[in-house]
């Protein structure tokens, strides 16, 4: 039995947002612990909270019920310590700043001396493939480069948690794939703990330990699928039998939880 | 030879060209009557078409100066007279222009601050900005002369009234344009500063500002033309002593028409040689950001 | 500065006071939006209120304190007095200049730099070569023309008019060419895949994408209008209308006068302004910027 800390743990939290047009319950009593060096994946239609969640741990929300713990430590408390690396669905980088001057702007922040900086960032640089393009400017780069350097930015703090919001959603799927490689390979060589928010069922199996559904309406998780996956995957075991049934557990699951539901007029 | 007609400039050659055309017709039509007055009165019965056009392109009060009357004024003024005679536009430009830049200068330090505090506290925004808008409809320029003449009783005459008019036209611009520029930033981008639990002075200089400078350039080109238009109409009320506005309203005084249009034409060159000014810092700044070029 | 007069404290500390109060006021006001929704729609109208008129009580309570002569900076109480016992004159001028130079070179302006801007659409040519120098014509102090129109068309409103159209031309037609260049290539085909005429796509997709561009330009020549026929003014007029008033007064040291019309100016502009604010949010509700949106 492996020691498992938990890293990431919530109870009975609820949120709710105040609209012009009445209270939003985004989320309600989310019970969930995420244990170190796991890779969790949410998966679930548009309003069932994902995104939410993944905010709220990242003190970027605040729950109006329940608590949530990152670290042992509220969510500010993280995020002053700067426990996570927090990558968005779009790369959000700096038009004005090159690609390593972007990678630098956490470690600006933290206050770090130059020669952490110079090292922290040829490292994290080259963790992402990206060796070459220090110098050049976001919209010299290609879509999936440009998520490349927000992941490598992510990283700059040695943070052992990695938040992420459906990163890959504005990519095709070739780089896709690429980079959902990159990614398990980081986690595995790392130990890192990544929460995923993702739309793609095949994703979601491909790189997760742990997959949670949720359900909408309000924002529930419906059913957690523990996948017997090994550690190392290549890619083409999407075709083998043991993906697809996984694949078709999480089918049924979303189903179950009116995922594939007309959505209400 | 198609790009050359594809071109801009070639079309605004081929547009200025056709406002000389219209100018001298114009001219042609306008000063005629004058000139026939003058024909009778020197009892000239007799003259060539081409005699008589060449007199009313060069009337000495005319009702429309031609083109070449107003340059060569221009001309005369400012290279053929010394630099600190009454009558050098050289002498009259740099007393506007010293108004200007410093009622620019102070107006857009003045704004950028004013913008900051509106975007950083709700209560201030609430309660200034409607009131930066509706200070606009108060004409300053309207109170222009009273300004002057109340600042002048209470001792401070000369270059700091008028700059305190084009400052006060000149923040409105900055101030509106910084507000903007300042909330700029994407939703997306302010989050990824919180994840970095960056304080918001590291948020200001790291993420607002840049993306305000776009914003800052495109209101400064508004401001300092209008704040040279500021200190033109301070010059108004004193009685019209020294500046391109005191030209303007000595030459409407004496009707002389060509000191009008040089000193016109002037206040135009001005306002475009500063707005050039203020686009090649701009190009030069944001080359070092990244634009592309 | 104190003429024998003794400076009175006691209104300068109660100006002062009630100027952290409202200061504190608003500030509360305005964190208690966190908790009532409501209160928003509220406090956008009442915060500034509640600042303006504490910039009106402290101007009334530094001049009176320091007594500062009214020949410098009178009171509002005194600006007040001589706005109801002046309604006469300021209603005259008020007819001339902005009934009169105003509102008619204002139609005029904007509604010629409207019709140019729709003449010149076929003709990418004209667009290239009158763009670029409308852009310029606007930053030109374009009030120097005002001694050239009184020449022309004489000293009556006519002129001042005429400084108006020009002064409102340029930014209405820059602005109106950017906006018929606004609407998208996608929306554009889509036309197109109706067969809709050049009449029918200008009116149906192009003028009304163009909407909050024109409405920009309408705001800024709201302005400019007034600001132009009142300094226009300056340079010859006949005996009424508020830029003669203003600049006859400040000559008698009349300055309450003064700030009389210029209450009437400003709120005349506002008005103005916010007429056509409201046109705008009613006919560009569709536009973000109108939307609102977070921040």
């Amino acid at each position: 039995m492996s020691n498992k800390n938990t890293v990431i743990s919530t109870k009975n939290m609820s949120l709710t947002f105040q609209t012009n047009d009445g209270p939003v319950h985004a989320l309600e009593d989310i019970n969930l612990e995420i244990n170190e060096g796991e890779f969790v994946s949410f998966i679930g239609p548009s309003g069932c909270g994902k995104t939410t969640l993944l905010r709220a741990i990242a003190d970027l929300e605040q729950p109006t019920k329940g608590e949530i713990k990152v670290n042992g430590l509220s969510p500010r408390e993280a995020r002053r310590t700067r426990a996570y690396g927090y990558v968005f669905q779009a790369s959000a980088l700096l038009p004005w700043r090159t690609v390593e001057q972007n990678v630098a702007l956490p470690l600006e922040i933290t206050g770090a001396s130059k020669q952490e900086k110079k090292e922290h960032i040829e490292r994290t640089i080259a963790m992402v493939d990206l060796k070459g393009f220090e110098k050049k400017f976001p919209w010299q780069l290609s879509g999936g480069m440009q998520q490349r350097v927000s992941i490598a930015r992510a990283l700059a703090f040695d943070a052992k948690i990695l938040l992420m919001d459906e990163p890959f959603g504005a990519l095709d799927e070739i780089v896709r794939d690429h980079l959902n490689q990159q990614l398990l390979q980081l986690w595995n060589k790392h130990k890192m703990t990544i929460c995923f928010v993702t739309h793609s069922i095949p994703e979601a199996v491909y790189l997760s330990t742990k997959i949670v559904i949720m359900s909408p309406r309000p924002g529930k998780i419906a059913q957690i699928i523990d996948s017997p996956l090994p550690k190392n995957r290549p890619l083409d075991i999407r075709e083998s039998k043991q993906f697809l049934d996984i694949a078709h557990r999480v089918r049924e699951g979303l189903r179950a939880s009116h995922s594939y539901d007309e959505e209400e007029a | 030879m198609e790009r050359v007609f594809q071109s801009k400039i070639f079309a605004i050659l081929v547009v200025l060209l056709a406002i000389l055309v219209i100018w001298y017709g114009a001219a042609i039509k306008l000063n005629t009557p004058w000139q026939l007055g003058v024909y009778e009165r020197a009892e000239i019965t007799q003259w060539t078409k081409k005699q008589f056009i060449k007199d009313t392109l060069n009337q000495k009060r005319p009702v429309l100066p031609s083109a070449h009357q107003v340059f060569s004024e221009m001309y005369k003024t400012t290279f053929l007279k010394p630099i600190n005679s009454k009558r050098s536009l050289v002498y009259h430009s740099w007393i506007t222009l010293s108004a200007t830049l410093l009622g620019f200068a102070i107006g857009t330090c003045f704004g950028i601050l004013i913008a900051i505090g509106i975007t950083h506290n709700r209560a201030l925004d609430r309660s200034l900005m409607p009131w930066v808008i509706a200070s606009q409809t108060i004409p300053i320029l309207a109170i222009a002369p009273m300004i002057i003449v109340v600042l002048n009783a209470v001792g401070l005459s000369g270059l700091l009234p008028k700059a305190l008019i084009s400052t006060y036209l000149s923040f409105f611009p900055i101030v509106v344009g910084m507000v903007k520029g300042f909330r700029s930033p994407r939703n997306i981008q302010i989050d990824l500063m919180r994840t970095y639990y960056a304080s918001p002075l590291q948020t200001f200089f790291k993420l607002r500002w840049p993306s305000a400078l776009p914003y800052l350039f495109t209101s400064m080109k508004v401001a300092i033309a209008i704040a040279l238009v500021g200190a033109i109409v301070g010059e108004l009320p004193t009685g019209a002593v020294a500046g391109l506005g005191a030209r303007l309203l000595s030459g409407s005084y004496y009707g002389q028409t060509v000191q009008i249009w040089s000193a016109l034409f002037m206040a135009a060159a001005l306002a475009a040689i500063l707005i050039m000014i203020v686009s090649l810092v701009e190009k030069h700044v944001t080359k070092n950001m990244g634009a592309k070029s | 500065m104190n003429y024998g007069l003794s400076t009175n404290w006691g209104i300068i500390f109660a100006a002062f006071a009630f100027w952290l109060f409202a200061w504190f006021f608003n500030n509360w006001l305005v964190k208690q939006e966190g908790k009532k929704h409501n209160l928003k729609n509220f406090n956008l109208i009442a915060v500034p209120i509640i600042f303006g008129i504490t910039l009106l009580v402290l101007w009334e309570g530094m001049v009176r304190g320091f007594n500062v002569p009214s020949v410098l900076l009178p009171p509002p109480s005194m600006i007040w007095e001589r706005l109801i016992s002046s309604t006469d004159i300021l209603w005259l001028d008020f007819k001339q200049t902005f009934l009169k130079a105003v509102l008619i070179g204002y139609v005029l302006g904007c509604g010629s730099g409207f019709l140019v801007a729709i003449a010149i659409d076929r003709s990418p040519f004209l667009q290239r070569g009158l763009l670029p120098l409308g852009n310029f014509v606007s930053a030109l102090p374009i009030v120097g023309v005002a001694p050239i129109m009184v020449m022309w068309f004489g000293f009556d409103w006519h002129s001042k008019a005429a400084v108006v159209i020009i002064m409102t031309f340029f930014p209405m037609l820059v602005n109106t060419v950017s906006g018929l260049a606004a609407s998208n290539v996608l929306e554009r085909d889509l036309m197109r895949t109706y067969a809709s005429s050049y009449w029918q796509t200008l009116f149906k997709l192009r003028l009304p994408a163009a909407s909050p561009f024109i409405f920009n330009a309408l705001k800024i020549n709201s302005t400019l209008a007034l600001i132009g026929a009142i300094v226009a003014e300056f340079f010859g007029t006949p005996i009424y209308g508020m830029g003669f008033r203003i600049s006859t007064e400040v000559g008698r040291m009349n300055v309450d006068m003064v700030w009389a019309e210029i209450a009437v100016a400003a709120v005349a502009g506002s008005l103005f302004y916010g007429v056509i604010a409201l046109i705008e949010k009613k006919v560009t509700f569709w536009h973000p910027s109108i939307r609102g949106g977070r921040n």
